[in-house]
C-alpha cells in the first residue's frame, strides 16, 4: 500500500460533464421505476425490489459521483469495510429477531 | 499546566515543545495548540482530573457499603454515585485515556511523523471532550441530580426518571463525536503521514493497536451516538422509539446499545495491549515474539470483538438461536487475546527482566488481565451468566478487565513515558512501593466482589444480607489501600515534575522506537530530519547475540 | 474550523489531498453507520408491526416525496458538475452551479416543510392526541419518520451552509483549479445526504 506521497497530488477525477449527466438520468429513471414498482402488487418482495433499486442507485452515486471509481484500492477498501461493518449489525441483530 | 517548572530543552539545540514559543502565550499557547503534544498533555491533565472524581465516587460508594443499612448515603444517593462513577470512568476515563493522551502525544512520534493528519481536528476533538465532561458534571448541581440510570441508561427507566439523564445522555453523545474524531484522525495519520521506509510491518506494534482502536472508535461509536440520541429525543419530544408505552420495545435499545458498547471494551482494552507489547521487549531485553500475530490479532480483535455485543443481554430473552451464535462468537474472540498472551509470556521466556515500575505494572496487567479474562469466558457460558448476572462478580470482573487491565496499562505508560513528556524523572523507589500497595489493595478490593457475586449478591445495591457483611468490609478495606497506594503514586509525578532529577538523555530506558531517538523532552518539530527505519522495532541485537552464545 | 489557532499548525501544514479526502471518507462512514443505526431500529419495527407500517405510510404523500427524490437527486449533479467545472478552470461556471446546488437544497427543505406542515395539521406529531390513540406500529412509523427525515433535513440544512461558504471561498480564489479539495470534500458530504435520502424515499414513502 504505497501511497506515501505526501506532496499535493490532486486526483485527476475529472470525467466529462457528459457522464455526470448519463447517470443522473440513469439515477431519474431508476427512480421512476421504483415507484412504478411499488404500484405493482408482488407482495412481498415489495421491500426488496425498493432496496435493490436503491443500492443501484446508491452504487452510482459513489462509483461515479463521489468518484470512488477513480480512487485508490484503500477507498475502495475502507468502504467495504465500512458496509460490512453495517451488514454484520443487521444480520446478527436479525439473528435475535427473526427466529 | 505551569510550563515553567518543566524542563530546560537546554541540550544546546531547539528548545523543547514545552518552551516553544508559537502565536499565543501562557495559557492560550497550551488551549489554543495545535501541537499534538501540547494536546496530548491537555488530555492528560483532564482526564487524570476526571479519573480523581471518579476515584472519589468509588470511594463514596465502598464506604456506604461498609456495613449493612444505609450507612452515609441514602439508596437515591447511591444510585446516582455509582451513575457518575460509571460514567466518569467509562467515557471520561477509561475511552479516551490511552489513546488521546499517549496515541496524540507519541503516535505521530512512533511513525515519524511531525503531527497527526489534521492537528485543527485534533484540538477541537479536546473541546469536545471537555464539553461533555463538564456536561455530565453539570448535572450534578441541577435541580434534579444527576441521572441514577447507571452507566448503562436502560429504557424505560431513562424515559421515566426525573433526574437530569438527559445530561449525561447529551455528555455521553458529545464524547462519542470526540473520540470519533481522534479515531478518523489516527486512522488518517497511519495511512498518510509514516515516513517512507516504515512500510506496515515495521510498525511499532502499539501503533497497530491504536490503528485497530481508532477503526472501531470510527465505526462502532456512531452507534451508540445516535441510540442515545434516540432516547434524548424520546424524553423531549415524547416520540416513540423504544418506551414500551409509547409501543417501543425496550429490547432493542439494548440490541444497539451493546452493539457499540461490546466493541467499546476492545475501545479500551486493545491501547493497554499495545502498551503492553511496547513495553515487554524494552524491559525483557528480547525481540518481541511472534511480531505478525500480535499484529494481526490487534485487527482480529477489533473485528470479531464488532460481533459479540448480545452477551450482555442472555438474559433478557432472546431466541434461542440468537443465543447459541452469540455465545459462541463470545468464546471465538477470546482466541486472539489469548495469542497475546502467549506471544507475550514467549517474549519474556528467558529475556534478562528489569523490573523497573513500568515493567511492574505490565505484569500486574498480564496477571490481572488474566484473571480478567477468564471470568469474562465464563460468562460466555450462558448456564452461568444467568447465575452470576448483575451480581457483584460482574463488577469484579469489569474491574479487573477495564482497571486491572487498562487502568494497569495505563499506569505502565505513565511511568515509562511520563519522563520522556517532561524531561524530569521520578522516584524509582517510591513509584515501586506504590506500585505494590496498588496492586495489593486492587485485588483485596476486587476479589471479595468475585466471591460475594458468585454467592449472589446482587450489584448497584446500596445494602445486603447480613452473611455478605465480611466481604464488604474487606472490599472497603481494600478500597482505602488502593488509594492509598494511588495517592503516593500521583504525588510521585507531580514532586518529579518539579524537583524529579532532569534527564536529557534520549533513550531512558534502551528502547528501539522512534521516540527514544530524539530529544528529551521532544522538540516542537519532533524530528530535525526525516528518520529512517531499517527493520521492524524491538530488534535487540545485544540479546539475540547473547541468546545465541547461550545455546552454544 | 478555520479559525482556530493556525499558530503551530502553521510550520506543520504540508498540503495532502488524498488524506483529506480519506479523513472525509471515514467522516461519512461515522453519519452512514449513524443513520443506519435508525435504518436498524426502523428494519426492526418493521418487521414486528409489518401491517401498522403499510397502512401507515399510504398517509405519507408519494407525489411530493418522488418529487423532493428529483430534486435531490438533481442537487447532487449540480454539485459535481461544480467540482468539474472548477477542474475545467472555470470559476463562474461552477459558482453557478453550486448555486443551483443551493436553490435546489432549500426547495427540498421547504417542500419539507409543506409536508410537515400538513401532517402537524392532521395532528399527526409526536406525543399528539391523534397518533397516542393509534396502534403502536403507527406511533412507531411516525416517530421514526419524523427523526429520520428530520435528522437527514438538518443535514441538508448543514449542506446548505457549507455549500454557501464554498460560494465564497470559490470566489474569492481559496477553492481554486488546482486547489479544490474543499469543495470536493464538500460535495463527498453531500451526495452521502443523497444517498440517505435515496433509502428513505422507498422505506417511508412507497410500502404502501
Ligand atoms: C478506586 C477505584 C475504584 C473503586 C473504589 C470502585 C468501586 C466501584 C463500586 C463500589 C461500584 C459499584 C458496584 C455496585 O454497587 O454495583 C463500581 C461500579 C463501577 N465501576 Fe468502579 N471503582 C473504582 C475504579 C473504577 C475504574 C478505574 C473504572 C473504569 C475503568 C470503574 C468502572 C466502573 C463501572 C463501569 C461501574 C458500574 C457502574 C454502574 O453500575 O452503572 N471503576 N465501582
Amino acid at each position: 500500500m504505497n501511497e506515501k506521497n505526501v506532496q499535493s497530488e490532486q486526483s485527476e477525477h475529472s470525467h466529462g460533464f457528459g457522464i455526470y449527466i448519463l447517470v443522473w438520468l440513469g439515477l431519474l429513471a431508476l427512480t421512476g421505476l421504483t415507484v412504478a414498482a411499488a404500484g405493482l402488487d408482488i407482495g412481498r418482495f415489495t421491500v426488496a425490489t425498493a432496496l435493490i433499486i436503491a443500492s443501484a442507485k446508491a452504487y452510482l452515486v459513489l462509483t461515479i459521483f463521489m468518484h470512488l471509481r477513480s480512487e485508490s484500492k484503500t477507498f475502495k477498501i475502507f468502504v467495504i469495510v465500512a458496509l460490512f461493518f453495517l451488514a454484520i449489525s443487521f444480520i446478527l441483530l436479525f439473528a435475535d429477531y427473526s427466529f | 499546566m505551569a510550563s515553567d517548572t518543566v524542563a530546560l530543552g537546554t541540550n544546546g539545540h531547539e528548545p523543547s515543545y514545552l518552551e516553544y514559543q508559537g502565536k499565543h502565550k501562557g495559557i492560550l499557547g497550551w488551549i489554543l495548540s495545535t501541537d499534538h503534544k501540547r494536546i496530548g498533555i491537555l488530555y492528560l491533565c483532564s482526564v487524570l482530573s476526571f479519573f480523581f472524581m471518579g476515584v472519589v465516587f468509588g470511594f463514596l460508594m465502598r464506604l456506604e457499603l461498609i456495613s449493612p443499612g444505609e450507612t452515609i448515603v441514602t439508596a437515591q444517593t447511591y444510585n446516582k454515585f455509582f451513575t457518575l462513577h460509571g460514567v466518569i470512568m467509562i467515557f471520561l476515563f477509561i475511552i479516551p485515556a490511552i489513546p488521546a493522551i499517549f496515541g496524540n502525544f507519541f503516535l505521530p512520534i512512533l511513525i515519524g511523523a511531525k503531527d497527526v493528519a489534521f492537528p485543527r481536528l485534533n484540538l477541537l476533538s479536546w473541546y469536545l471532550y471537555i464539553t461533555g465532561g463538564l456536561l455530565a458534571l453539570m448535572s450534578i448541581v441541577m435541580p434534579g441530580g444527576p441521572a441514577d440510570t447507571g452507566w448503562t441508561f436502560y429504557i424505560p427507566y431513562s424515559v421515566r426518571t426525573d433526574t437530569n439523564v438527559i445530561y449525561a445522555l447529551m455528555a455521553a453523545f458529545i464524547l462519542g463525536f470526540s473520540s470519533i474524531l481522534t479515531g478518523l484522525n489516527f486512522v488518517t495519520t497511519v495511512h498518510r503521514l509514516r515516513t517512507p521506509s516504515m512500510s506496515w510491518f515495521k510498525m511499532p506494534l502499539s501503533v497497530w493497536s491504536f490503528y485497530a482502536t481508532a477503526w472501531v472508535q470510527v465505526l462502532a461509536t456512531p452507534i451508540i451516538g445516535i441510540t442515545l440520541l434516540l432516547v434524548v429525543i424520546e424524553r423531549v419530544l415524547h416520540v416513540g422509539i423504544f418506551d414500551p408505552a409509547l409501543g417501543g420495545d425496550p429490547v432493542l435499545y439494548q440490541h444497539l446499545f451493546w452493539i457499540y458498547s461490546h466493541p467499546a471494551v476492545y475501545i479500551m482494552i486493545l491501547p493497554g495491549m499495545g502498551i503492553v507489547s511496547e513495553i515487554i521487549p524494552v524491559f525483557a531485553h528480547r525481540t518481541i515474539f511472534g511480531y505478525k500475530f500480535i499484529a494481526f490479532s490487534s485487527i482480529a480483535i477489533a473485528l470479531f470483538g464488532s460481533l459479540v455485543w448480545a452477551h450482555h443481554m442472555f438474559t433478557v430473552g432472546m431466541s434461542n438461536a440468537g443465543e447459541f451464535i452469540f455465545s459462541l462468537l463470545t468464546m471465538v474472540v477470546a482466541i486472539p487475546s489469548a495469542i497475546k498472551v502467549f506471544n507475550w509470556t514467549a517474549t519474556l521466556y528467558k529475556g534478562s527482566i528489569e523490573l523497573a515500575p513500568p515493567m511492574l505494572y505490565i505484569l500486574a496487567f498480564i496477571f490481572l488481565f488474566s484473571i480478567g479474562g477468564l471470568t469474562g469466558v465464563m460468562q460466555g457460558v450462558i448456564a452461568i451468566d444467568i447465575q452470576v448476572h448483575d451480581t457483584s462478580f460482574i463488577v469484579g470482573h469489569f474491574h479487573y478487565v477495564m482497571f486491572g487491565g487498562t487502568g494497569f496499562a495505563f499506569f505502565a505508560a505513565l511511568h515509562y513515558w511520563l519522563p520522556k513528556m517532561f524531561g524530569r524523572m521520578y522516584n524509582i523507589k517510591r513509584a515501586k512501593v506504590a506500585f505494590w500497595i496498588i496492586f495489593f489493595g486492587f485485588n483485596v478490593l476486587y476479589f471479595p466482589m468475585l466471591i460475594m457475586g458468585w454467592l449472589g449478591m446482587p450489584r448497584r445495591y446500596y445494602d445486603y444480607l447480613p452473611q455478605f457483611h465480611p466481604y464488604h468490609f474487606i472490599s472497603t478495606v481494600g478500597s482505602w489501600i488502593l488509594i492509598l497506594g494511588l495517592i503516593i503514586m500521583f504525588t510521585n509525578f507531580v514532586i518529579s515534575l518539579r524537583k524529579g532529577e532532569k534527564v536529557t538523555k534520549k533513550n531512558l530506558w534502551g528502547g528501539e522506537t522512534l521516540e527514544w531517538q530524539i530529544d528529551t523532552p521532544p522538540t516542537h518539530e519532533n524530528f530535525d530530519e526525516i528518520p529512517v527505519v531499517e527493520d521492524y522495532p524491538y530488534v535487540y541485537k545485544d540479546n539475540e547475540i547473547a541468546v545465541e552464545e547461550e545455546k552454544v | 474550523m478555520t479559525t482556530q489557532a493556525q499558530v503551530h499548525s502553521a510550520e506543520h501544514v504540508h498540503r495532502d489531498d488524498l488524506g483529506a479526502r480519506l479523513g472525509m471518507w471515514l467522516f461519512l462512514f461515522t453519519e452512514l453507520i449513524l443513520f443506519g443505526g435508525m435504518f436498524l431500529v426502523y428494519s426492526v419495527y418493521r418487521f414486528s408491526h409489518p401491517q401498522e407500517f403499510h397502512i401507515a405510510a399510504k398517509e405519507l404523500n408519494t407525489i411530493v416525496g418522488t418529487f423532493n427524490t428529483m430534486i435531490l437527486l438533481t442537487s447532487s449533479l449540480t454539485m459535481v458538475l461544480s467540482i468539474a467545472a472548477i477542474q475545467r478552470d472555470n470559476k463562474k461556471l461552477s459558482i453557478f452551479f453550486q448555486f443551483l446546488t443551493i436553490l435546489l437544497a432549500v426547495f427540498f427543505m421547504v417542500n419539507k416543510f409543506f409536508e410537515w406542515s400538513v401532517k402537524f395539521h392532521h395532528g399527526i406529531y409526536p406525543g399528539s392526541e391523534t397518533l397516542l390513540n393509534e396502534k403502536s406500529g403507527d406511533i412507531l412509523f411516525f416517530g421514526l419518520y419524523y427523526v429520520m427525515t428530520g435528522l437527514h433535513g438538518l443535514h441538508v440544512l448543514v449542506g446548505i451552509v457549507i455549500i454557501a461558504v464554498m460560494m465564497r471561498f470559490t470566489s474569492k480564489g481559496i477553492v481554486t483549479h488546482d486547489n479544490y479539495i474543499k469543495l470536493e470534500n464538500t460535495g463527498l458530504y453531500w451526495h452521502l445526504v443523497d444517498i440517505i435520502w435515496i433509502f428513505l424515499f422507498p422505506l417511508f414513502y412507497l410500502i404502501t
